[in-house]
């Protein structure tokens, strides 16, 4: 059954819903454990801070009966169960009366393509570089660069985006400031609007990518060390194959499953860094759109998208870990 | 240092044995450069900013205290040069950077070890339990992490923090460790799994000591080395996280802290009104603290694990 069997797909899909209900069950708990009325405490605050709102009372009763806050809070967290799941988040306060959902649906694909396309390139290059410095046949000046190498993987992605974006776009010009793409392009299948997404986009994927692309190229090093003195490998260099297709086909194949683990295990990091970084660079992805949240105090905003970063985090690691199973027939799972 | 052995290796037995005598004392695993570097550099931080905080005056945190967009000692910006008033430059609202340092370090630093210390005392206990006695209790515990593993901190400290503004020393702590212990309890599990069936323990079994007496007595000073590195790398994420939703502008703002500086320099457009000072002396100090808190980790990994010297 190619390892993969019914009991590990459930188990795993199980802990998924039960990652995703937790969470949702937590954002719930967090949102209604301030004391007194999220609702009417923000409208009171508004009240001292602006002056006298005229009819407040009727606004502050509107607003709860629209949120549901009327009602008992078994009802209310089914609700909020119920809604979440169908990606319906409310509306924004900052932005009213813009559903938090569409706000969403505007900036997720800037997320996801960057977030797609780092992840990529850091799987691709770094156990292609990782490949090649733990083989036998790689000269000894190159591998000395390793040491140094790991230095930087314990730099968090935002403060790396901080020096380029002042290195690189403030002091030299090369890239742009802030933003996804240039205002003289139009939107499109155009080269030049594609030309200026990769513009605009290579220094936020770059930060990203320069302090986690050390632990990928560590990991593929020591597996390609370790596998290099394993039989089957001796088998092949006796048989004389040629060193790099042995490189390729029965070291690197090998060791490409255990580091597809450790991606799985590295996503929530990387995600999160990807909030900051969205965050400096303005780039109108899901984590600018946070970082605003945060400054307007526009709570269903900040939990929706919290929510959907978990989510994606939570569904990337699980198609991860499904596609495990699938590539290396020697697992099988559950069958103790 | 291997090369070096092998070089000097006399045919007298005389001198091979001193040389053997000083490759084991030298090639203790406690000597281990990368542990030694690491703790130095952090041990000599944390004191400089702790003696830093009696020395220096720290009013100068406040807004106001001193002149607006002041530069370093040796620096000019539009037509202000810095002094050693204020060695490090203020911001834009009158703060002293150099006591902003002195201040928020320690307290950030704080922060995450307590919750790594109250994660690692978690993984303890859930990964023994799980790893020793097997069974229904590993079943729950694999669950309970597995589950709760996956849902990145950083996201749901910003909807915490976004509802509680204000959330102190202790509380932020606590909220922190909710997401230290399910590392150190896989590790843990795994390490005790690989161990249960080594010869000394089956010898404590069989002389009759209880699972609690194995379990603390005889495993646990075994991983001595590996936990404190759990415990570094515990500190080191939780700081990570602490500074992500500082930055993003969350935290307790009564509290001085370097994410939160760095919160301001972004806010305020440090970077293009050309202050490096403002966000790149925070940003260089951070960076030093995560490189020095992963060499003692890699470090103490290599103590415990030998296989991983010398590769």
């Amino acid at each position: 059954m190619n390892g993969l069997t019914w009991k590990y797909v459930l188990r795993r899909v199980g802990i998924y819903l039960l990652t995703i209900f937790i969470s949702i069950t937590l954002i719930f708990i967090i949102s209604r454990a301030v004391p007194g009325d999220p609702v009417e405490t923000m409208w009171r605050q508004l009240e001292m801070q602006k002056g006298q709102i005229e009819e407040i009372d009727v606004i502050i009763d509107h607003y709860k009966t629209l949120f549901g806050l009327n009602e008992p809070i078994t009802v209310q967290y089914g609700k909020f169960l119920w809604n979440t799941i169908h990606f319906e988040f409310g509306v924004s306060y900052a932005h009213y009366p813009t559903p938090v959902s569409t706000m969403i649906k505007n900036a997720l694909p800037w997320t996801l393509g960057l977030g797609l396309v780092t992840m990529f390139i850091i799987f691709l290059f770094g156990n292609g570089i990782g490949a090649i410095f733990g083989w036998e046949r790689t000269p000894k000046f190159i591998k000395t660069i390793i040491p140094s190498g790991l230095l930087f993987t314990s730099i968090p992605s935002v403060l790396a985006a901080l020096f380029l974006l002042s290195i690189f776009a403030k002091n030299l010009g090369w890239f742009p400031l802030a933003g996804a793409y240039s205002n003289e392009v139009t939107p499109g299948w155009n080269w030049p609007y594609i030309a200026s997404v990769i513009k605009y986009g290579f220094l936020p994927a770059l930060s990203i990518l320069m302090v986690n692309i050390g632990w990928t190229v560590l990991g593929m090093r020591a597996m390609v060390v370790t596998i290099g003195g394993a039989d089957y490998v001796r088998l092949a260099e006796a048989k004389g194959l040629k060193p790099f297709y042995i490189l390729t086909q029965y070291t690197v194949r090998n060791a490409l499953l255990p580091q597809l683990t450790s991606l799985a295990l590295s996503m929530g990091g990387l995600i999160s860094g990807q909030v900051l970084v969205e965050s400096v660079f303005s780039y109108p992805g899901m984590g600018m759109l946070i970082f605003r949240a945060i400054r307007e105090q526009d709570f269903p905003v900040i939990q929706a998208t919290s929510f959907m970063f978990i989510l994606i985090t939570a569904t990337s690691v699980l198609l991860i870990d499904l596609l495990y199973p699938l590539i290396d027939p020697r697992i099988t799972h559950g069958g103790e | 240092m291997k090369s070096r052995v092998v070089d000097r290796n006399s045919s007298k037995s005389e001198i091979a044995e001193k040389e053997c005598r000083k490759k084991t004392f030298k090639s203790s695993p406690w000597k281990n450069p990368k542990l030694i570097i690491g703790a130095t550099v952090l041990c000599v931080l944390v004191f400089c900013t702790l003696i830093g905080q009696f020395i220096w005056d720290k009013t100068l945190v406040n807004v106001g205290s001193s002149p607006l967009n002041l530069p370093p000692v040796g620096f000019e910006y539009r037509k202000q040069i810095g002094t050693w008033a204020h060695p490090l430059g203020t911001d834009n609202s009158g703060r002293d950077l150099l006591t902003l340092i002195l201040v928020g370090l320690p307290h950030s630093l704080g922060i995450g070890f307590v919750a790594a210390s109250i994660g690692l005392v978690i993984g303890i206990l859930f990964g023994f339990s799980a790893g020793y006695l097997g069974g229904r209790v590993d079943d729950v515990i694999r669950l309970l992490s597995d589950t709760t593993m996956n849902i990145p901190a950083l996201l749901i400290l910003i909807i915490v923090q976004s509802v509680i503004p204000n959330a102190d020393f202790f509380v932020m702590a606590l909220l922190l460790s909710l997401f230290a212990w399910q590392s150190p309890t896989r590790v843990l599990r795994a390490q005790i799994l690989s161990m249960k069936h080594s010869d000394y323990v089956k010898l404590a079994q069989l002389s009759g000591a209880s699972d609690n007496e194995i379990m603390f007595k005889e495993i646990m000073p075994n991983l001595l080395p590996f936990l404190i590195a759990q415990l570094t790398a515990g500190t080191s994420y939780s700081v990570l996280v602490l500074v992500g939703v500082e930055v993003l502008g969350l935290g307790s703002q009564s509290k001085p802290s370097l994410g939160i500086t760095l919160n301001n320099a972004i806010n305020s457009s440090a970077i293009l009104r050309g202050m490096w000072w403002w966000w790149g002396i925070p940003t260089i100090i951070l960076i030093v603290v995560f490189m020095s808190l992963l060499l003692i980790s890699v470090g103490l990994d290599e103590v415990s694990n030998p296989r991983l010297r010398n590769q």
